[in-house]
């Protein structure tokens, strides 16, 4: 590192650095790295409650556990499948929507007011989302249902109201919909963010030498995103395999579409947080199963992007 | 051609627009049933107000202050924000800037952290907050944006992509100290990328539920977000759509309002040299 800097004055800048670095690292290493460690050490024991009795270590007992638990592999289904679908329609609108407004031909208006509007969704808390299609979706009584139903009547038909979320068909799905309808503004605010960091010379310079406008996108525009769409690209994976919020809060353990909605997190929250369930131990073990299968799925992304580079 | 361009530009503007109907009318509706009583709501839906937005107001706060809520959110999501920021800032810039012994090293356990789910920590996270006594309070949710590895990972690509070395250099030979050089010229050029994560890290913070949800078990600690996720086990309000609807509506009302403020921000920086016209 910093071959051509032999040159004394110049490392003696060089070792500023650690002062620049230094507040990150104590913090990191107290809140993120001691935790990780902690996690990992309840996961080699047989701990039912931290803190409280006696642990054991018990090797990789938690972990054989894990594996052979039919109902881990399940959550991991449930999440990747809702993930799978929102994935698609997140990131594919974020850049539809990125092609569309950096597009130098057809010059679009509005993208001040428009980016508010989609990114809109995103500021609401999962939370409050979450009540709201609830209340929406309810099958009987909501809003979204009989919208659907005064359609049909339009055309003399009769709509047999559907229990969006109570129904393992379409519960999945519609998470996925609602998730992707909360995210595609966040993404194509990053993406567009990077387009505009992209010098407008670039552009200038390829008008001059008459570029066509999908040349100018694949030599100038793509290329330049990349680091930013590799930013999105792995943060959507890492988010989406955590799930959490919406399919918590729109499912009930009682109902028939649970079985195809409970993800991962949640049966994590289950044996680490949820009174009367509580396993450190085991939770811990789940934790790591994820990780290590969220560091897999990523190092091959990583790969992807960076073939695509040669 | 000229008129078939204009179509497409057209067709262009319509999709664009549909896509914005779809993200307005969930809250459209939410704000007019909140207005609506409960049996208005289940039998029909109209996107005229009704009159019934006293009596949902009742039932609410007679469940829940959900003011205090928020404002418990603001006292975590502001700080949490602001360090979050600045150090991530200082870190991305010496990241970037400096070829210490140990910068790569550094860089490297950041990317691998950003592949560590927020979720592997969790059980350990919470297990230093009972031992270092902090469980209940607002530290354990505040402290850690210091250390957001996201951020300084999408800041140190920033700042090598709109800073050029050659401008500290020359601030250098000016006689500008390192700190001086950072806050005077760093900040400045990096501020549409601050005000990004700025943004998120605050939308992130101040709606974030898991964590909060378990740090916090006192009522009154309560953020915004894990109290109105108590509505579940509230029968007396889920047995009127209209308290729900004016629940969600009022949680949603001041986050809206710092984004009027903040994306008047967001445009002129982010956007300033690309929308000119």
């Amino acid at each position: 590192m910093g071959s051509k800097r032999s040159n004394g004055k110049l490392k003696s800048y060089d070792n500023m650095g650690y002062l620049f670095v230094l507040p990150f690292v104590v913090v990191f290493l107290i809140f993120s790295v001691y935790p990780v460690l902690r996690t990992l050490y309840f996961s080699f024991t047989d701990v039912k409650i931290a803190g409280l009795g006696n642990e054991n270590w018990v090797w990789f007992a938690q972990y054989k556990r894990v594996i052979t638990d039919k109902f881990f592999w399940r959550s991991l289904l449930n999440t990747v499948r809702i993930w799978g679908v929102n994935i698609v329609l997140q990131l594919g609108l974020a850049f539809l929507l990125t092609v569309i407004f950096s597009d130098i031909k057809y010059k679009i208006k509005g993208l001040a007011v428009f980016r508010i509007v989609y990114y809109l969704p995103n500021l609401i808390a999962a939370t409050s989302i979450a009540f709201l299609f609830n209340t929406l979706l309810d099958w009987r009584f909501g809003t979204f249902n009989q919208i659907i139903a005064s359609v049909y009547k339009l055309f003399g038909q009769t709509y047999n109201p559907v229990n969006w979320l109570g129904d393992s068909a379409t519960a999945g799905n519609v998470i996925a919909i609602i998730s992707a309808w909360m995210w595609f503004g966040n993404s194509f605010l990053m993406l567009m963010a990077g387009v505009q960091g992209i010098s407008r010379d670039y552009f200038e310079a390829a008008a001059i030498d008459g570029a066509g406008r999908w040349t100018v996108f694949g030599k100038i525009t793509l290329p330049l995103l990349k680091p930013i769409l590799m930013y999105v690209a792995i943060t959507s994976l890492i988010g989406g395999l955590q799930m959490f919020d919406l399919p918590y809060l729109m499912s009930a353990p009682t109902s028939s579409s649970y079985d195809s909605v409970y993800t991962s997190v949640m049966y994590l929250y289950k044996f680490g947080f949820t009174t009367g369930t509580t396993q450190t131990g085991y939770a811990a073990a789940i934790a790591y199963i994820i990780f290590i299968i969220i560091l897999a799925v990523s190092l091959v992304q990583l790969k992807i992007f960076n073939r695509k580079e040669d | 051609m000229n008129i078939g361009f204009k179509i497409k530009k057209a067709l262009l503007y319509v999709f664009l627009i549909l896509l914005g109907i779809i993200c307005m009318l969930p809250f459209l509706l939410m704000m007019v049933n909140a207005t609506r009583s409960g049996s208005e709501i289940v039998t029909s839906f109209t996107l005229i107000p009704s009159t019934h937005l006293k009596e949902n107001w009742d039932q609410v706060f007679k469940y829940f202050n959900l003011f205090k809520g928020m404002w418990n959110s603001v006292k975590v999501a502001v700080p949490a924000t602001l360090l979050s920021i600045y150090f991530s800032a200082m870190t991305a810039y010496g990241l970037a800037m400096y070829k210490f012994k140990g910068n790569k090293l550094l860089f490297t356990t950041i990317l691998v952290f950003m592949m560590i789910p927020g979720q592997l920590g969790l059980i350990g996270f919470y297990n230093l907050c009972t031992r270092l006594h902090i469980v209940n309070t607002y530290i354990p949710l505040i402290l850690p944006g210091i250390a957001a590895t996201g951020t300084v990972f999408f800041l140190r690509q920033y700042v090598l992509s709109v800073m050029p070395p050659s401008l500290i250099e020359a601030a250098r030979m000016d006689g500008a100290g390192e700190f001086y050089i950072f806050h005077r010229i760093a900040i400045p050029i990096m501020s549409p990328g601050l005000a990004t994560m700025g943004i998120m890290g605050f939308i992130g913070s101040w709606n974030a539920y898991l964590m909060p949800m378990i740090v916090l078990s006192k009522n009154e600690k309560f953020t915004l977000p894990v109290m109105m996720a108590t509505l579940r086990a509230s029968t007396d309000i889920n047995s009127n759509q209209g308290a729900i609807y004016l629940s969600v509506a009022i949680s949603v009302i001041p986050i809206l309002l710092v984004f009027a403020f903040f994306s008047k921000y967001i445009i002129s920086s982010i956007s300033a040299g690309a929308v000119k016209e």
